[in-house]
C-alpha cells in the first residue's frame, strides 16, 4: 500500500471516529427535538456533566469503568428528574420558553461545575489495559483507546437501532415522531415516552462526555462546541431522525477532519459550508420529511 | 458681586500673595503639594482572577505588589490605592471593564492583562482616554506595533519575539523542513508567522501551517498529517490546557521520538506537572528560565516564595518588572502623574536588572531582551544557552517617534 493511501485511510479512521462520538451526542438531541419538540440548548452541558462525573468518580475509585457504571444511572436519574420538574410544565408553551429554560440550565450547570471543580483543565487517565499505541507507520502510532472508542460507539449505535426498530418503546418513539396526537389517542402513555426519551437523550450525551474524557480532557465550557456541532448534525440529518443523526455525524466528522488538513485556513468553516450545501439540496435534511416540524 | 465681597477679596489677595511668598521661600510647588500629599496614586489592576488564567493573574498581581512593597510601598512618595477587577479573560467584556477603571475608578494607571484579546480592548480604551497602560503579559503585536502610543507600555514580550528566536534555533540546528501548528486566532498566526520568518531567513522552509479553531483540542487528524509530511521539526503555539493536551497527544501518537517538537516557552510553562513524561526533553524559547544564574533572579525567587508560598515563574517576573517600571517612572516625576511627558520619558529610559536579565525598552515600549533556549528536565525549564541576544520586536506599523 502506498504511503499516501495509507495516510488517507488513517484520516478516514480519524474522521469516522470523531463522527461516531458526535453521534452519541447528536442522537439524543435529535430525539428530544424531534419527538418532544424541545429545543434543548443544555445538551452540551449534559456532555460536560458526563465528563466531570467520570473525572470525579475516577479520582475516587481509580478506575474509569467503575466511574462510568456509577455515572450512567446518575445521568438517567437526573434526566427523569429534570423532565418531571422543569420540562413537563413547558410542553404546551412556545419554543421560546424552552430556549429560555435550557439556556438557564447551561448557566446553572456551569456555575455548579465551577463551584465544585474550579475552572482548571483536568485530565482523566486512560485505563491501563488500553494505555498503549498500535504502530501504523514508522513515524505514527495509533492510541488503542481511540480504537476502543469507535468500537464502543458502534455498539451503542447498534443498540439504539435495535431499540428503535424492535422494542415497544421504539415503536412509540417512531410513532410519536410522526404523529403525536394519534399516538395519544391510541392509548399509548405519551408522558411516559417523553420521560424515557428525555432521560435517554441526556444519558447518551453524558455517556459521550464520559468516554471522551480521557482523550478530550475535562474543562469549563467543553460542551459549547459540541452543542453547536450537534445542532448542525441534527439539521443535516433531518430533525428527529436517528438514521440522519448517524450519517450526519459521520459526514461532519469526515468533513471536519479533511477540512483541517486540506483547507487549514478555512478549517472553522467546513462543516457550516457543508450544512448550507445540504440545506440547498434537501431543505428538510438528508433523512427528514419535508413539512415535518 | 457686592461691594463688601470686593473689599474682602482685596484683603484675601494680599494674604494670598504673602502665603505664596512663604511657599516659594520654603521651596515647594503648590500643584505638586496638592497631589503629592493628599491623593493616593490609583493603580487599576485588570487581570484574570478566575478562570483558566487565574494562576497567571495571581502571580502578576502578587509580584507587582512585592516589587513596590520592597521599595517602601510608595510610588514617587505617594501612597497607593490598588483597584482590582477580574477581566475573566473575556474579550467581549474587555472594553466595558477597562472603561469602568477609567471612568468610574479614575485610575492613574491601568495594569493588564494576560489574554491578548482583552489587551486589545484595553489598548483601545487607553488610546481613547489617554490613560497610562502597562501590559504585564499579553503579547499581541499591535499593542506595541500599529497601535503603539506614548501612554502604552509592555513589560513582557511580543508574540513575535520567542517565535523568531525559535525559528533561528531550529534552522541553526540544521532543520530544513518545518510544520507549524496552532489555534486559528491572532496570537497563533503572529507566532507561527514569526517562526517562519526566522526559519526561512536561515535557510529553512515551512511546508505547512495547520490550524484548528480556538480552543479546540481534537488534534488527532493534524497529528496524522504531521506523520504523513514527516518534517524535520514541528513548531507548536499552544498555552494552558491546550498545551498540556497537545504535548501529551504528540507523544501518544509516537511522534515525539521521530520528529522534534519545539515552541515558545508557553508550551511548557506552568504545565509541566500535567504533561509529565510527555514533555521531557522538549526545547522552547522564552525570556526566562527556571534556573538563571543572575543574583537578582535568586533574590526575587526567594522573596516571592517567602511572600506567597509559591514558586516564581515568568508571569511573576513580568508582574515584578511592571512594579519596578512604575517605581522608576513615578520616582523621576516625584509622583506627579500630571507631568505626563516627563513620566513617559522616564519610563522609556528605565534600565534595570530584572530577574530575567537586563531590562530596557524599545522605542515602541516593548522590552528588548535576551531570549533563552530552555530544555524540560523534570518539572523545570532548564537554561541551555542564549538563543538571541537583545532581541527587539520589529514594531511593524508603529508611527511613534519617541
Amino acid at each position: 500500500m502506498s504511503d499516501s493511501l495509507a495516510f488517507f485511510l488513517i484520516q478516514v479512521l480519524n474522521g469516522v471516529q470523531e463522527g461516531l462520538l458526535l453521534f452519541l451526542v447528536a442522537s439524543g438531541l435529535t430525539l428530544i427535538f424531534g419527538i418532544m419538540g424541545v429545543i434543548n440548548l443544555a445538551h452540551g452541558s449534559f456532555y460536560m456533566l458526563g465528563a466531570y462525573l467520570v473525572y470525579a468518580f475516577t479520582r475516587l475509585t481509580g478506575d474509569l469503568w467503575t466511574a462510568i457504571l456509577v455515572s450512567v444511572p446518575l445521568a438517567i436519574g437526573l434526566g427523569v428528574a429534570l423532565e418531571a420538574l422543569l420540562f413537563r410544565p413547558l410542553y404546551r408553551r412556545d419554543h421560546l420558553y424552552q430556549v429560555l429554560l435550557t439556556y438557564g440550565l447551561i448557566l446553572v450547570l456551569e456555575e455548579i461545575r465551577s463551584l465544585l471543580f474550579g475552572d482548571d483543565v483536568h485530565g482523566v487517565a486512560v485505563p491501563a489495559f488500553l494505555d498503549f499505541s498500535i504502530p501504523l507507520k514508522d513515524a505514527l502510532t495509533y492510541p488503542a483507546y481511540r480504537l476502543f472508542l469507535s468500537a464502543f460507539c458502534l455498539v451503542i449505535a447498534g443498540a439504539m437501532w435495535w431499540l428503535i426498530r424492535y422494542t415497544r418503546l421504539g415503536m412509540a418513539i417512531r410513532a410519536g415522531s410522526t404523529n403525536r396526537e394519534m399516538v395519544q389517542s391510541l392509548g399509548i402513555d405519551i408522558a411516559w415516552v417523553y420521560r424515557a426519551v428525555f432521560a435517554l437523550g441526556l444519558a447518551l450525551a453524558a455517556l459521550a462526555g464520559m468516554i471522551a474524557a480521557p482523550v478530550a480532557s475535562v474543562f469549563p465550557g467543553m460542551g459549547n462546541d459540541v452543542l453547536i456541532v450537534s445542532f448542525v448534525v441534527v439539521v443535516i440529518g433531518g430533525i428527529g431522525s436517528i438514521k440522519g443523526a448517524f450519517f450526519g455525524s459521520l459526514l461532519i466528522g469526515l468533513a471536519d477532519t479533511f477540512g483541517q488538513i486540506y483547507l487549514p485556513q478555512l478549517s472553522g468553516m467546513t462543516i457550516y459550508v457543508l450544512m448550507a450545501a445540504v440545506l440547498l439540496l434537501r431543505p428538510a435534511g438528508l433523512f427528514g420529511r419535508a413539512g415535518a416540524a | 458681586m457686592s461691594n463688601s465681597t470686593r473689599k474682602a477679596s482685596r484683603r484675601r489677595v494680599l494674604a494670598g500673595m504673602a502665603a505664596a511668598g512663604a511657599a516659594a521661600a520654603t521651596g515647594f510647588v503648590p500643584t505638586r503639594f496638592a497631589i503629592g500629599q493628599q491623593a493616593k496614586i490609583r493603580l487599576g489592576l485588570m487581570l484574570p482572577y478566575t478562570g483558566t488564567y487565574a494562576a497567571l493573574g495571581k502571580n502578576i498581581d502578587d509580584a507587582l505588589r512585592l516589587a513596590i512593597h520592597e521599595r517602601g510601598g510608595k510610588l514617587g512618595g505617594r501612597d497607593i490605592e490598588y483597584i482590582t477587577l477580574d477581566d475573566e479573560s473575556d474579550p467581549a467584556k474587555g472594553s466595558d471593564n477597562a472603561n469602568k477603571l477609567v471612568a468610574r475608578d479614575k485610575v492613574d494607571f491601568m495594569i493588564g492583562t494576560v489574554h491578548s484579546g482583552v489587551v486589545m480592548a484595553m489598548v483601545k480604551v487607553a488610546r481613547d482616554s489617554n490613560t497610562m497602560l502597562v501590559i504585564p503579559n499579553g503579547g499581541v503585536g499591535a499593542a506595541t506595533g500599529a497601535l503603539c502610543a506614548p501612554n502604552i507600555f509592555r513589560t513582557s514580550f511580543s508574540n513575535w519575539q520567542p517565535a523568531y528566536a525559535m525559528g533561528k534555533v531550529a534552522a541553526d540546528a540544521g532543520r530544513k523542513r518545518a510544520v507549524v501548528i496552532s489555534w486559528d486566532y491572532a496570537a497563533g498566526k503572529e507566532s507561527t508567522d514569526a517562526f517562519t520568518e526566522a526559519f526561512t531567513k536561515s535557510g529553512g522552509k515551512t511546508e505547512k501551517g495547520l490550524f484548528l479553531p480556538f480552543p479546540g483540542v481534537e488534534f488527532q487528524p493534524l497529528l496524522t498529517e504531521i506523520a504523513a509530511l514527516k518534517p524535520d521539526v514541528v513548531y507548536a503555539f499552544f498555552a494552558g490546557g491546550g498545551a498540556v493536551k497537545f504535548v501529551k497527544d504528540y507523544a501518544a501518537a509516537g511522534l515525539k521520538t521521530a520528529i522534534p517538537l519545539v515552541g515558545p516557552g508557553f508550551l511548557t510553562d506552568g504545565t509541566l506537572e500535567a504533561q509529565g513524561e510527555a514533555a521531557q526533553g522538549l526545547e522552547t524559547t522564552l525570556h526566562y528560565a527556571d534556573d538563571l544564574k543572575f543574583a537578582k533572579d535568586k533574590a526575587f525567587r526567594a522573596a516571592f516564595k517567602k511572600a506567597t508560598g509559591r514558586a516564581a515563574d515568568v508571569y511573576a517576573v513580568q508582574g515584578y518588572d511592571t512594579g519596578t517600571l512604575l517605581i522608576s517612572g513615578l520616582g523621576a516625576v516625584k509622583g506627579d502623574v500630571k507631568a505626563r511627558d516627563a513620566l513617559v520619558s522616564a519610563m522609556e529610559k528605565t534600565v534595570f536588572d530584572s530577574p530575567r536579565g537586563r531590562f530596557t525598552l524599545s522605542k515602541a515600549h516593548n522590552p528588548v531582551q535576551d531570549f533563552y533556549l530552555r530544555k524540560v528536565q523534570g518539572t523545570e525549564n532548564r537554561y541551555v544557552r542564549v538563543a538571541i541576544k537583545a532581541l527587539a520586536d520589529p514594531a511593524t506599523g508603529c508611527k511613534m517617534s519617541a
